[in-house]
C-alpha cells in the first residue's frame, strides 16, 4: 500500500533522523544517548523509508551491504583497543586527545569504538530488516 | 629443548612447500630432519649418562601450575633415541615407498608433527604439556591411518583409533587432575617425594583407574587392544614408526614415568600385571588366525605390549632390566619386520602370506636384513632380542607362586610369536616360488638400507649390549625405580633353566608353525562369539551413542519454537529456585503503598496490553499489544529518571514491532491449534516464571545492598573516562570488553539469522 504523504515525508525526515542518530552518538558520552541507540534510531530512519518506498528502494538508498556495514564497526572497535596494547597499558584503556572541537568534543578511543557499536547495531538491524523483507517478494 | 620443538614443528609444516620440487630425493631431506633430532640429542648423551637430570622451564600459564617444562633424563632419552633413530629409518623409507601416492607431501606434514610431538611427550615433565602431546600423537596418528581416505575401512580404522584412543586421553587428563588434586603440583618430578601422600589419598584409586584407561588404550592392552590391528589400514611406514616402535609406546612409557609416584600398591601392580598378561596370550592367540603380513606383526607387537606391561607389573629390578632391554630390541626389530613388510607388499603387489615364498634369490638384501630381524624377534643368540627374552623369562622366573603360571603363559606367547616370525619373516624368502600380481624385484636403496642399519644395530647391541645401552639401562632404572640397579647386561648367561626355556620356545614356535599350516582351514572356520569380542563391545556403544544423540535431537532440538522457549523456562526456573529456597530465610516484603496517580495509570495500561495480548484472535493486534507493554516500560524508566535505559527501550520496541509485522507475513493464517490441555500447560508454565521472577525481585530488594561501585563510577566517571554520562561511560570504557563481546555476538547473530532466512530446505524432514 503505497501513500505519497508517507513517501514524501519519508524523504526529510530520513536525512534528519540520521543527523538525530548521529546526534546522539556524539552526545552520549556526557548526556542520554551513545552508540547503541544511535544505530538504532538510524535503522529505525532507513525502517521508515523502507516502509513508505518499499525494500528495493531502501537497498537503493542505503547502497552498502549491511554485512559491510557490520564488518567496518568490527573493525573501529578492535582498532579502538589496539593503543592499549601497543602502549602496554591496562587491556582496552581509553586514549583521549585534548582537543576540544566544537560540536563533536573530545576524541579519543572510547569514542572510535561507540562509532564501531554504531556501526554494527545499524548493520544488524538493517540486515535482518532487508533480509525478512526481500523474502516475502 | 623447547626449541628444538618448536623447529620441529616449523619443519614439519615446511614439508607442504618443498615437497614437489624435490620430489626425487625427497627421502634424504626428509631424513635429515629426524637425523638432526638424533645429533641434537645425543650430545646430551654423556650428560645424562652421569647421572645428570637435564631441565628446562618456561612459563606457560603459572598461576594454574601449567607450564612447559622439559625434562631429559634416562628413560627419556631412551624413547628419544629410539623415536629419532627410527625416524631416520622410515622417512628415508617413506621418500622412496610413498612416492607414488597421490598427497605425499601431507604425509610428511602429519608425520613430521607426529614425530615432533611423540619428542615432546617423553620429554614433558608438567602433566600438562604432557597431555597435550599425548593428544596431538592421537590426531596425527588419525590422520596418517586414514590416509588413504578414499577407503571406507580406512576412515573407519582412523576413527576407531582416534575415538579409542581419544577417550582414553580424557580419562588420562582426568587422572592427571586427581593427581594434581593431592599433591598440588603438575611436575611429574615434584611426585617424587610425594608418594606415601599419594597413595594414602582417598582419591588415590580413582586417579590411577584413570591414568591406567589412558595408558591401556594408547598401548593397546587388552580389551582396548582392537583399534591397532585395524590401524594398518596406514601406510606401512606409519604401522613401523607408529603402530610399533613409538605411538604404541607411549601408553608404556606412562606408566613407567609414573611407576614412581604411584607404584608399589596392589592396585597399581596387580592391574598392570593382570591385563598385561592377558594382552599378551590374547595377542598371541589371535594372531594365528591371520594371514596379512602387516595384521601377523601388529598382533604380535600387541603380545609384546602386554610383556612390557606385565615388566613394570612385576616392578622388580630384573623386570625393570628386562622392560628396557625388551623395549629397545622390539622397536629395533619390529621397526625392521614392518618396513620389510612393506618392501615385500611394494615390490610383489600382495601382503598375503599364502602367496609368498621364495624370494631369496630375487630380493637378497631384503632376505638378509629380515633374517636378522627375524633371528631378533624370535630370541636367537647372539641378538639383542635373545638377551631380552633372557631377562623377561628371568624376571618372571623370580616371582613367588604365581611365576610358574605365568612362565608357562610367557612360553606359550613367545613360541606363537616365533611362529609368527617364521610366517613373515622367513617363508617369503624359502621354499618355492610363488606367483604374485606384480613380478617382484629388489627394492630401491632407499628402502634397502634403513631397515638394514636397524637390523645391523641389533645384531651389534646383542654382542656388545653394555657399551651401547648399559648407560641408558642405569639411568633408565632410576627414572623408573628411584634406585641404581648395579647389574651389567650380559649376552651369555651359561647353561641355566633361562636357556632351556629359550629353546623350548623355539621348539615349540616351530611347531605351532607346522600345527598351524596342517589345520589352517579348520582354524580360519573358529569363530568368536560376536558378544564377547571388545571389538563389537566398541560397535555397539558406537550404535548406541548415534541413537542416543538422533533421540536426544528429536526431543530437544524439535524446531518448534514454542518448545525451544518451554525447555529453557523450566530448566531455568527448575534449577534456580532450587538455589533461591535454599537462600530465602527471611523474606522481609516492605510494601509501602506510595503510589502516584501515573505509575498507577501505566500500570493498569501494562496490565490491560497483556490481557489483549492473550485473549486476542488476531496477530497483528497481539503484536500491538506487545508493543504497548514495551512503551510503558519504557515510561517506567523515565519516571524512575532512568533516560538510557528508556531511550534504548523505545528505540528497540519500535525496531521489534517493525520486525514482527514482517515476520507475520510469512505467518500462515492464524489459527486456534490449543486445546484445553495445552492452554493450562502454558497458564501453568507462565505463572511459574511469573511468580519465580517476582520473588527474585522481592528477594535481591530485601537484601541491604551496599556496594562501591556506585560511587566508584560516580566519582571516575569524568576523571578517568571523560564523560559525564556514566552509562556511556561503563559501556564504552570500564566494561569495554563487555560490550566488544556482545556487538561480536550481535554481528554473529546476525549472519545466522541471515542464513536461517536464505536456507531453503530442499530436503524437508532431515
Amino acid at each position: 500500500m503505497f501513500s505519497i504523504i508517507l513517501s514524501t515525508a519519508s524523504k526529510y525526515l530520513l536525512p534528519l533522523l540520521l543527523i538525530f542518530s548521529f546526534f546522539l552518538l556524539l552526545r552520549g558520552h556526557n548526556e542520554p544517548g551513545g552508540g547503541f541507540v544511535g544505530g538504532l534510531v538510524a535503522a529505525a530512519a532507513y525502517a521508515l523509508y523502507f516502509i513508505a518506498n518499499g525494500v528495493y528502494e531502501a537497498e537503493k538508498l542505503f547502497k552498502a551491504e549491511p554485512i559491510k556495514i557490520i564488518s567496518i564497526g568490527l573493525t573501529f572497535a578492535l582498532i579502538s583497543v589496539v593503543p592499549s596494547i601497543v602502549s602496554g597499558q591496562t587491556f582496552m584503556k581509553g586514549f583521549w586527545l585534548d582537543t576540544n572541537i566544537p560540536v563533536i568534543g573530545k576524541i579519543g578511543t572510547p569514542l572510535l569504538f561507540d562509532l564501531g557499536v554504531y556501526f554494527v547495531v545499524l548493520g544488524i538491524a538493517l540486515k535482518i530488516i532487508f533480509s525478512l523483507a526481500e523474502e516475502e517478494k | 629443548m623447547l626449541y628444538l620443538l618448536i623447529i620441529g614443528f616449523i619443519a614439519s609444516f615446511s614439508a607442504a612447500f618443498i615437497y614437489k620440487p624435490f620430489k626425487n630425493y625427497f627421502g634424504w631431506i626428509a631424513a635429515s630432519f629426524p637425523l638432526f633430532m638424533f645429533l641434537s640429542f645425543i650430545s646430551r648423551y654423556q650428560q645424562v649418562a652421569n647421572g645428570e637430570i637435564i631441565k628446562e622451564y618456561y612459563e606457560w600459564i603459572p598461576s594454574l601450575g601449567i607450564n612447559l617444562t622439559f625434562i631429559l633424563d634416562g628413560l627419556s632419552l631412551t624413547f628419544v633415541l629410539i623415536i629419532t633413530l627410527i625416524g631416520v629409518v622410515v622417512f628415508l623409507y617413506a621418500g622412496a615407498y610413498m612416492k607414488d601416492y597421490e598427497h605425499t607431501d601431507r604425509f610428511f606434514v602429519y608425520i613430521g608433527i607426529f614425530m615432533t610431538s611423540m619428542l615432546g611427550l617423553v620429554i614433558s615433565d608438567n602433566m600438562i604439556t604432557l597431555f597435550v602431546f599425548w593428544e596431538l600423537t592421537s590426531i596425527s596418528s588419525f590422520m596418517l591411518i586414514g590416509f588413504n581416505h578414499h577407503k571406507e575401512s580406512s576412515r573407519k580404522s582412523a576413527l576407531q583409533a582416534l575415538l579409542v584412543t581419544g577417550s582414553g586421553g580424557l580419562a588420562l587428563l582426568a587422572g592427571f587432575i586427581f593427581l594434581y588434586l593431592i599433591t598440588g603440583s603438575f611436575e611429574i618430578s615434584s611426585l617424587y617425594d610425594k608418594h606415601s601422600e599419594i597413595i594414602k589419598s582417598g582419591f588415590y584409586s580413582s586417579a590411577v583407574i584413570l591414568i591406567l584407561l589412558g595408558a591401556f588404550t594408547k598401548s593397546a592392552q587388552f580389551p582396548f587392544h582392537f583399534w591397532l590391528p585395524n590401524a594398518m589400514e596406514a601406510p606401512t611406514p606409519v604401522s613401523a614408526y607408529l603402530h610399533s616402535a613409538t605411538m604404541v609406546k607411549a601408553g608404556i612409557y606412562l606408566i613407567a614415568r609414573l611407576n614412581h609416584a604411584l607404584g608399589g600398591t596392589e592396585l597399581w601392580q596387580g592391574t598392570i600385571l593382570i591385563f598385561g598378561t592377558i594382552t599378551m596370550l590374547i595377542a598371541a592367540a589371535l594372531a594365528i588366525k591371520q594371514t596379512d603380513l602387516k595384521r601377523l606383526l601388529a598382533y604380535s607387537t600387541l603380545s609384546v605390549l602386554g610383556t612390557l606391561t606385565l615388566l613394570i607389573g612385576i616392578g622388580s629390578q630384573l623386570a625393570i632390566k628386562a622392560f628396557f632391554i625388551y623395549l629397545v630390541a622390539h622397536s629395533l626389530y619390529k621397526g625392521t619386520l614392518f618396513l620389510v613388510a612393506g618392501t615385500l607388499d611394494h615390490s610383489t603387489g600382495t601382503r598375503d602370506v599364502h602367496n609368498l615364498g621364495g624370494l631369496k634369490k630375487i630380493m637378497p638384501v631384503t632376505m638378509a636384513t629380515a633374517l636378522l630381524a627375524s633371528s631378533s624377534m624370535m630370541g636367537i643368540i647372539p641378538l639383542i632380542g635373545f638377551i631380552g627374552k633372557e631377562t623377561v623369562y628371568s624376571a618372571i622366573l623370580e616371582i613367588e607362586y604365581w611365576g610358574i603360571f605365568l612362565i608357562i603363559i610367557a612360553v606359550i606367547s613367545n613360541a606363537l610369536i616365533v611362529m609368527v616370525t617364521i610366517l613373515v619373516g622367513l617363508k617369503p624368502f624359502f621354499g618355492k616360488l610363488t606367483s604374485t600380481p606384480v613380478a617382484p624385484h629388489e627394492a630401491h636403496i632407499k628402502m634397502l638400507f634403513g631397515p638394514a642399519i636397524l637390523a645391523i644395530l641389533g645384531l651389534l647391541m646383542g654382542i656388545f649390549p653394555n657399551a651401547i645401552i648399559g648407560k641408558l639401562l642405569e639411568q633408565s632404572t632410576i627414572s623408573i625405580l628411584t634406585e641404581e640397579l648395579g647389574i651389567k647386561i650380559k649376552l651369555w648367561h651359561g647353561f641355566n633353566l633361562v636357556l632351556l626355556l629359550s629353546f623350548i620356545t623355539l621348539g615349540l614356535g616351530i611347531l605351532f608353525y607346522v600345527l598351524r599350516n596342517k589345520f589352517f582351514s579348520t582354524i580360519q572356520n573358529v569363530r568368536m562369539i560376536k558378544i564377547l569380542k571388545p571389538s563389537e563391545w566398541y560397535e555397539y556403544l558406537l550404535i548406541f551413542l548415534m541413537w542416543f544423540a538422533k533421540l536426544q535431537t528429536r526431543i530437544l532440538q524439535n524446531g518448534y519454537l514454542r518448545n525451544y522457549i518451554i525447555f529453557i523456562l523450566i530448566t531455568a526456573i527448575g534449577l534456580a529456585s532450587l538455589s533461591l529456597i535454599k537462600a530465602i530465610t527471611t523474606l522481609n516484603i516492605n510494601f509501602i503503598p506510595d503510589i502516584t496517580f501515573y505509575e498507577i495509570a501505566i500500570l493498569s495500561m501494562m496490565v490491560g496490553a497483556t490481557f489483549v495480548v492473550i485473549t486476542s484472535d488476531s496477530r497483528l493486534k497481539s503484536i500491538v499489544a506487545i508493543g504497548v507493554v514495551g512503551f510503558t516500560m519504557g515510561i517506567i524508566f523515565i519516571i524512575y529518571s532512568a533516560p538510557d535505559l528508556a531511550l534504548t527501550t523505545f528505540a528497540i520496541e519500535t525496531l521489534t514491532v517493525i520486525l514482527f509485522v514482517l515476520v507475520l507475513y510469512k505467518l500462515p493464517k492464524y489459527l486456534q491449534f490449543s486445546n484445553v490441555i495445552v492452554k493450562l500447560r502454558d497458564v501453568i508454565i507462565s505463572a511459574a516464571v511469573g511468580i519465580f521472577m517476582s520473588t527474585v525481585v522481592l528477594y535481591v530488594t530485601s537484601l541491604s545492598m551496599q556496594s562501591d561501585l556506585k560511587t566508584y563510577f560516580a566519582e571516575k566517571s569524568l576523571p578517568e573516562g571523560k564523560g559525564r554520562n556514566i552509562v556511556n561511560v561503563i559501556l564504552v570504557d570500564f566494561r569495554a570488553i563487555d560490550t566488544l563481546g556482545e556487538i561480536t555476538v550481535l554481528a554473529i547473530a546476525a549472519i545466522g539469522v541471515y542464513a536461517l532466512l536464505k536456507l531453503k530446505l530442499d530436503d524437508k524432514g532431515e
